[in-house]
């Protein structure tokens, strides 16, 4: 006896949905792979917050009630002042761009975060966790930072898809060396082997 | 009372991969959209309340429009490991518990704490309610309970000596675990300790009895667990690993945190088992074996090498090539651990970070009265899942499901057909996410992704309009939720502890760890907790 069926049998007024035709499952599959797989167009949005924001939580009473959390301590990035501003550019997983503007000694994760980028942060900036893994684009740009200390490293070997210029966002501060930074947000979910992330 | 409908095992196992492929593909135009089927709500059960479930709602909620998520708990506090399984001196691992409150604190969110689900609580105070009841009242329903029992060695003496304790009741016993506070483990027998397996659990047990009692008197370590071990002779730690250090599991972190204990001293490894020339090594493994190559800052006080200064007060080994053979009784206490012999292994490739241990006949033998097991957790079926016919994959012990390589979570069942094709038979509505969809191991980041992948999947499933779920058609077209499970079944309001029960329940302990000097100290007795709530 199929398993469903016992199911069916254990549980009261359980109805059995029809068979589906082996027709109608391709038909079914074919209609997934409609959206074209080709990259989305790269928008840029300088200083701004990207339209994604109010797409994310449905209702602005649940946005209200997360952003007034007060455990939630991290996130906050300063407004940079006129004539200050210090851009950094961050690629997400789509490949969309987000070219941002932020002032000196704000780090990566912050930043992220404050624009509703999708970078966790899960041990809120302790060198804790890896889930801030952002990728140097230039190597230019990565060999102007402070090398990463023991700490970082031992978290960065389990970070999914390690570069050789791969870093944690929570301990990248940006300095005006740094202006014009570009980084990009590791896919993970491509790769996920509990065997490489123990 | 509303129907559940189940669609039939789909005997085609070409059609699930080119669907799964061409799901990858849709994913992207999902990741900031939401979906929704015509507005109607969603509700979803996740019955479990660590990293795996708070993650699930999470993206669950931020995924699927009109998404309401009632997360059942058994034990009374929410959080799974990241409470009782986490270090005590890891405190900025807890940091995720912040996105969960930040989840918690969602209207379309409800916590249902202190109620097992489908298995009897497994304390006096607690709530049950049968699987089949929440899957009368909920569109979906994910499992994310973690696995709360030990793998075990099956060898002579393991379950009739005393003084061998599993890392999972340790661990639990030092961070104030209901179910082990009165594990009392005797640390007064001898100055050497043996811990089989050479995981970070292994290397956490190893820490606590390592470590100054008063760095962790500051932590939320339990208050019973710091009387303990202020009295513990133990001066030796061997962590004993039946590979060789190139396919140890620990990770770096771990290893250096053990290394610079103060006063700790760390004994040299055989360096045979390390390729001659390490550099030549990818990063990770290269950087790990330069930290074991390079060993502690303070000498071991009866090594050749070092002086007779040395401060060490403490030492431990990492002892590879050993598989554990029995457990032999004490002489001067027949009922308690004595020993434990090992026969020595050879590798099928040393440096093969996937080598395989041969046996050599050979044996070693450790003494020691306390011995720790730590060779991994384990997930078991909810005892309801047999009458269900919901499939769980006992070698691997996980719920059966089609996750493999980060897929979503899929409840299915996986049958070999006379052509010797897979056939696979789907559970509508079912998931599953964290440890018991992808077996013990993972750390915090990792069971995020998985369940990601979970929610991004419920997601695409009920997008999609026509992959079927449980209770299509509920009362005025929205399952009941909780409300009906508390109807149907009766569980008396008392008990249960809701979001604002725990926020009380954590700041009674937060004030009594104020009172103490310690971040927070834990109540280790439910009825303690729940007095709380009067
Ligand atoms: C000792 C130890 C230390 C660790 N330290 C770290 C660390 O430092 N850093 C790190 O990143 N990772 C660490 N990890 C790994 C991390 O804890 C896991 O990846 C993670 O907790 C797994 O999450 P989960 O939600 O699948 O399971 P769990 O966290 O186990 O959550 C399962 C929950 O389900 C509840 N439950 C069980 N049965 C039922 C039922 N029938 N009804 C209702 N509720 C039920 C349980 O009470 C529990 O709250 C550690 C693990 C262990 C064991
Ligand atoms: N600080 C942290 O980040 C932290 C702390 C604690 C736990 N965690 C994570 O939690 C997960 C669980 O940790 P864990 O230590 O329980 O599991 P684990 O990493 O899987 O390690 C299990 C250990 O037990 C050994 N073992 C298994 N069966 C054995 C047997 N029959 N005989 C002898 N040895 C045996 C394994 O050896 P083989 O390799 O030879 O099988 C391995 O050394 C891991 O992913 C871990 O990283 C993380
Ligand atoms: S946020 Fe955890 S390591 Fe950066």
């Amino acid at each position: 006896m199929s398993t469903p069926r016992l199911l069916a049998q254990t549980l009261p007024g359980l109805r059995l949905a029809p068979r589906r035709a082996a027709g109608a499952i391709a038909q079914h599959a074919r209609c997934y792979t409609k959206p074209s797989a080709s990259p989305a167009p790269a928008a840029i949005s300088p200083c701004s917050r990207p339209a994604a924001r109010h797409a994310r939580w449905s209702s602005p009473f649940q946005r209200r009630a997360f952003s007034a959390s007060p455990a939630v301590s991290h996130g906050h990035v300063e407004t940079p002042k006129a004539g200050e501003e210090l851009y950094v550019t961050f690629i997400d997983k789509e490949g969309m761009e987000h070219k941002i503007a932020v002032s000196k000694g704000a780090n990566l994760l912050d930043i992220a975060q404050a624009h509703d980028l999708e970078m966790e942060g899960a041990c809120g900036g302790s060198c804790a966790c890896s889930t801030c893994h952002v990728i140097v684009l230039d190597q230019e740009y990565y060999d102007k930072m402070p090398e990463p200390d023991d700490d970082e490293n031992d978290m960065l070997d389990l970070a999914f898809g390690l570069q050789e210029t791969s870093r944690l966002g929570c301990q990248v501060h940006m300095t005006p060396e740094l202006d014009g930074l570009r980084v990009k947000l590791p896919s993970m979910t491509r790769n996920l082997q509990s065997s490489d992330f123990k | 009372m509303a129907p559940i409908r189940w669609a039939q095992p789909r005997a085609c196992a070409k059609w699930t991969q080119t669907l799964r492929a061409s799901c990858s593909a849709r994913a992207r135009s999902y990741a900031t959209a939401q979906t929704s089927r015509g507005g109607r709500p969603f509700r979803l059960a996740i019955i479990g309340s660590g990293p795996a479930g708070f993650y699930t709602a999470y993206r669950a909620m931020s995924r699927i429009q009109d998404a309401k998520v009632d997360m059942y708990e058994a034990l009374p506090v929410p959080y799974g490991l990241v409470r009782f399984g986490v270090a005590p001196d890891h405190p900025e691992v807890k940091n995720c518990q912040e996105k969960f409150e930040e989840v918690a604190s969602s209207p379309n969110f409800t916590f249902v704490g202190n109620v097992s689900v489908g298995t009897p609580s497994d304390h006096p105070d607690g709530c049950t309610v049968p699987l089949a009841s929440i899957l009368r009242h909920y569109n979906a329903v994910v499992f994310s309970y973690g696995a709360a029992k030990d793998r075990t060695l099956g060898i002579p003496g393991e379950s009739s000596l005393k003084g061998i304790y599993s890392a999972r009741e340790f661990v639990g016993w030092y961070n104030g675990l209901p179910e082990h506070a009165d594990l009392a483990p005797d640390l007064t027998q001898g100055d050497e300790a043996v811990v089989i397996g050479q995981g970070n659990v292994a290397l956490d047990v190893a820490r606590m009895l390592l470590e100054d009692v008063d760095v962790l008197r500051k932590s939320d370590i339990a208050e019973h667990a710091i009387e303990t071990l202020s009295k513990s002779k133990i001066r030796r730690v061997h962590i004993v690993g039946r590979r060789g250090p190139m396919q140890a599991a620990f990770t770096i972190k771990e290893a250096r945190e053990l290394m610079k204990l103060p006063d700790v001293a760390f004994h040299p490894i055989d360096q045979s088992l390390i390729p001659a020339d390490p550099k030549t090594l990818p990063r990770a493994p290269r950087r790990l074996m330069d930290i074991l190559l390079k060993g502690s800052p303070t000498p071991p006080s009866s090594s050749s090498t070092s002086t007779s200064t040395s401060t060490a007060t403490k030492s431990w080994s990492l002892d590879f090539l050993l598989t554990p053979q029995a457990f032999h009784p004490c002489a001067a206490d027949p009922a308690r651990v004595g020993s434990t012999t090992f026969e020595r292994t050879a590798l099928s490739s040393p440096f093969d970070p996937h080598a395989y241990a041969l046996g050599t006949a050979q044996t070693v033998s450790l003494p020691s009265r306390a011995v720790f097991r730590s060779i991994g957790y384990r997930s078991a079926p909810l005892p309801e899942f047999a009458a269900l016919g919901i499939p769980f994959n006992e070698r691997w012990g996980v719920i059966s499901n089609d996750g493999g390589g980060g897929g979503g979570g899929r409840v299915q069942h996986e049958e070999r057909t006379a052509g010797a094709a897979m056939a696979y038979g789907r559970f509508p509505g079912l998931y599953c996410a964290g440890w018991v969809k992808r077996g013990p191991t993972g750390v915090i980041a990792s069971t995020m992704e998985d369940a990601f992948a979970t929610a991004d999947a419920i997601s695409r499933d009920w997008g999609s309009g026509d992959v079927p779920f449980l209770n299509p058609d509920g009362e005025g077209g929205e399952a009941a939720g909780w409300d009906g499970v508390r109807r149907e079944t009766g569980v008396g309001r008392a008990r249960v502890v809701d979001w604002d029960g725990w926020r009380r329940i954590d700041r009674a302990e937060r004030e009594r760890g104020r009172l103490v000097g310690k971040e927070r100290e834990k109540f280790t007795r439910t009825a303690d907790m729940l007095a709380v709530l009067g």
